[in-house]
């Protein structure tokens, strides 16, 4: 089932391709095992008429092994998650690469900061929908809305946060792999939902910077 | 207890009521079950209707559906032959009111309207609920509530389009989405709809707490009730948080208040946070029933006590506590602070494990029984099998760092409609278990078989596909996935999906036929037709009078005792007295 996930092309990606593909060996073995268990029951105990049930109301200790083996195994999930969503959500690596992102109905409002190198000020460069940046660098997205709450979602770099109107979410990623990749809104954002998608294109240092030069002259700080 | 129970046995004598008394403003709780039966049964129909409209847009967006063409601009637009192209603004309110629909006017008026009504008073040998005026007034808010809801389809601008979660800002101001008095008309419903479950939680839990025929200890209630007690608290705590929330949201889009509105001071969170601190324990308001029901139905037809009464108990209590704090797992890519998605996921894990609880004292309960497998006993097993599938992908979402990818995906999708859609097995299931104390007669076995095979199969075809689709990244709510290059190669799985839909929506045909049917024509039902040992199939008459019991049953022991080496039937009915001569007992 996981091979139609997206390739992942994110530094932080294959850390939660690999808690998915845990998670997914374990529950296809729970769910194997009760399906089994279920099915056999079925078979082996329907009634034919010529037995009795199994007079009996219970027991303990199974109560007690069925607890706490999924616990362990939950509690434990929870540990290996922490971690991962920390790099992601909550420490943004330091960066010299930072724009802007401004949701809207129905677009992705992108700003570089312009020759002042500040972002926010009269002079940033702005575009609809398409995200240029150098591959292999961490690159700071500070994400906004102008109306409704909207999501940035680029399923190659396994990376989803909502803009919310009213506050600006600092977001990362840092691509491993040039190429033009899918960045669709996720969160229902009125009847122009469907559609709201830009791109993100990942380029060569060379690449972006002839880009830079081109675009954005001159190129951000 | 008893004395409120006494009271009743002496309206066992039959009175005309007339028509109005009997069939229209009923004060009998068998009565007013049976009314929210009827009123989910319609309720249903529309329902899943817009769920096939969904569906076909998925599966060949922008074609025309048969039909359809009767509908005017904008709301449709012609395609050939009296066909209509369903445009996106439509779709958004497609999805929106199915979801509203199949939530707040199926599986509950259904799960906890009518069976909590007609079962409670009957399973705990009580005369009728404890307030019986409040009982019909509940289902006729109900009602009210159901005809605000379907007359936002017909009012301009069409019904409300923001989700069934109504996000604000997207719903707090008519501009966003472009619905004005529909969005208003959905918040007043739930507002009404509200107000009814209230008045329903508050009869069920005094009913339960005071009017438990002698003997019936707390612990010796079958888990339908447990399940049904737990439930009615949990309502009566959340639905005040939604109401305050639909009011904030009401006066914020026609007063101007800002509660969620930032350029006002308001916070788009806070709707967020308040709907879930209601929506969280609403999801376990749905499926608690569906567990007592499938915990009754398993331990009746495999002849065995259900295995770990008080463990199947005290994991619903632990469900209804933790239920509490897991709401911010809806949040975690919300913008909330990145620490309290931690906490949350935490919370989330370890409600993962009174669910788990259950499904392997299911599992112990069919363990070395005597399995009928009649129609409810399928339908039973089925939900069992979509709980199990449905808890397990949730494991996926509580865990953050995997949630950030599948969050607001398809695979979101399939885990809510195997919990949630998988509830409608144990529904099924309780109708054709309790369809004869209901109306006096047995459905249709054969009909039954056939709905159920294909119920399973098409409901499986439909829904385990979206986990893929998940995987694949493609997003929920979308009107025409065709657009995103990185799910072109997925849309057959679209169409598959919409296929089996289309089917799954066909094979309730079978269910109809039968119901009706057999309301007519079926078989007379017999006093206790699954040789059960609850109080409403051997102390009530079939079908039980105004006042339920002839004398007041007692009750000498728990609702569990199949192939019980006392006797020799495999089942011993609650208020069976074994204490008295073998003369009685050979009766």
């Amino acid at each position: 089932m996981l091979q139609w996930l997206p390739e992942n092309v994110s530094t932080f990606g294959p850390e939660i391709d690999s808690l998915f593909y845990l998670i997914y060996y374990i529950t296809a073995v729970v769910f194997i095992l009760v399906t089994v268990l279920m099915v056999l029951f079925l078979v082996m105990y329907r009634d034919t008429g010529d037995r009795r049930a199994t007079y009996s109301h219970g027991n303990t200790t199974l109560e007690i092994i069925w607890t706490i083996i999924p616990a362990a195994i939950l509690i434990v999930l929870s540990f290996m998650s922490v971690n991962t969503w920390a790099k992601v959500k909550r420490h943004a690596p330091e960066s010299d690469f930072e724009i802007a992102v401004a949701a809207k109905q129905f677009n992705w409002e992108v700003s570089y900061a312009g020759p002042d190198g500040k972002l926010g000020t009269d002079d940033d460069v702005k575009f609809d929908n398409d995200i240029h940046v150098p591959v292999n660098k961490v690159i700071r997205v500070q994400l906004s809305s102008k109306d409704v709450i909207h999501s940035f979602f680029v399923p190659s770099f396994r990376l989803k946060q909502d803009a919310v109107p009213g506050r600006t979410i600092l977001v990362w990623f840092e691509a491993t792999k040039p190429g033009k990749y899918e960045l669709p809104c996720a969160e229902l954002c009125g009847f122009g939902h469907s559609g709201m998608r830009g791109w993100v294109y990942v380029q060569t240092s060379d690449e972006y910077k002839k880009w830079a030069d081109e675009t954005l002259a001159p190129k951000p700080q | 207890m008893s004395d409120t129970a006494a009271a009743h046995p002496a309206q066992g004598h039959h009175q005309e009521l007339g028509f109005i008394r009997t069939y229209i403003f009923s004060l009998d709780h068998k009565m007013i079950g049976r009314q929210f039966l009827f009123q989910g049964l319609f309720m249903i129909v529309i329902g899943a209707s817009l769920a096939m409209l969904v569906r076909w847009q998925l599966a060949w967006p922008e074609t025309a559906v048969p039909g359809l063409g009767f509908i005017p601009e904008p709301y449709i637009y012609a395609g050939p032959n009296g066909g209509g192209i369903i445009p996106p603004q439509t779709y958004n309110a497609l999805f929106t009111m199915h979801a509203t629909i199949m939530i707040f006017f199926v599986v509950m008026p259904i799960m906890i309207g009518t069976f909590g009504n007609f079962l409670i008073p009957l399973m705990i040998g009580a005369g009728d609920m404890a307030f019986p005026k409040l009982n019909m007034l509940s289902f006729w808010v109900a009602f009210v509530s159901g005809i605000v809801i379907l007359s936002s389809f017909i009012v301009p601008g069409g019904p409300a389009a923001g989700g069934w979660t109504s996000y604000a800002t997207l719903s707090a101001r008519a501009q966003y989405t472009g619905v004005d008095l529909g969005q208003n008309l959905w918040i007043i419903a739930l507002l009404i709809n509200g107000v009814s479950s209230l008045m329903g939680a508050i009869n069920y839990i005094t009913t339960i707490v005071n009017m438990r025929a002698p003997g019936m200890h707390y612990f010796r209630m079958p888990l339908t009730v447990w399940s049904l007690f737990i439930t009615a608290i949990l309502l009566l705590l959340a639905l005040p948080v939604l109401t305050a929330a639909l009011a904030m949201l009401l006066f914020d889009r026609v007063a101007g208040t800002s509660f969620f509105l930032p350029e006002g001071g308001g916070e788009p969170l806070l709707w967020q946070h308040m709907f879930w601190f209601f929506g969280h324990p609403e999801v376990y308001i749905l499926v608690l029933p569906a567990m007592g029901v499938t915990s009754d139905l398993l331990s009746t037809f495999s002849r065995k006590p259900v295995f770990g009464y008080h463990a199947m108990a005290f994991s619903m209590i632990a469900i209804a506590f933790l239920s509490w704090v897991v709401w911010g797992h809806h949040m975690f890519i919300s913008g909330m602070n990145p620490l309290l998605g931690t906490a949350f996921m935490m919370t989330t894990m370890v409600i993962a494990i009174p669910s788990a609880i259950k499904v392997f004292n299911w599992l112990g309960t069919l363990w070395g029984g005597t399995i009928r497998l009649t129609v409810p006993m399928l339908f039973a097993l089925g939900f069992v099998s979509n709980f199990l599938i449905g808890g397990l992908s949730g494991i996926f979402m509580a865990s953050t760092p995997v949630d950030i990818f599948i969050h607001d995906t398809y695979f979101i999708v399939a885990h809510f409609h195997y919990v949630v859609a998988g509830i409608v097995f144990a529904l099924f299931a309780a109708v054709y278990y309790w369809f004869p104390k209901m109306f006096g007669r047995m459905m249709n076995v054969p009909l039954g078989m056939i709905h159920f095979v294909l119920t399973y199969i098409f409901f499986n075809g439909a829904f385990f596909p979206m986990h893929f689709l998940g995987v694949a990244g493609h997003m929920r709510r979308i009107y025409n996935p065709t657009q995103y290059e990185f799910l072109q190669p997925m849309q057959h799985w679209n169409v598959f999906i919409t296929v089996s839909a289309l089917l799954l929506g066909a094979s309730q045909l079978f269910f109809v036929v039968n119901f009706f049917w057999s309301l007519f024509a079926g078989k007379k039902a017999e006093q206790n037709p699954w040789q059960a040992n609850t109080l409403e199939w051997t102390a009530a008459p079939t079908p039980p009078p105004h006042g339920n019991f002839l004398t007041q049953p007692i009750v000498y022991r728990g609702a569990y005792e199949y192939s019980s080496p006392e006797v020799k039937e495999d089942w011993l009915p609650q208020d069976k007295n074994l204490g008295v001569s073998a003369a009685t007992r050979a009766h």
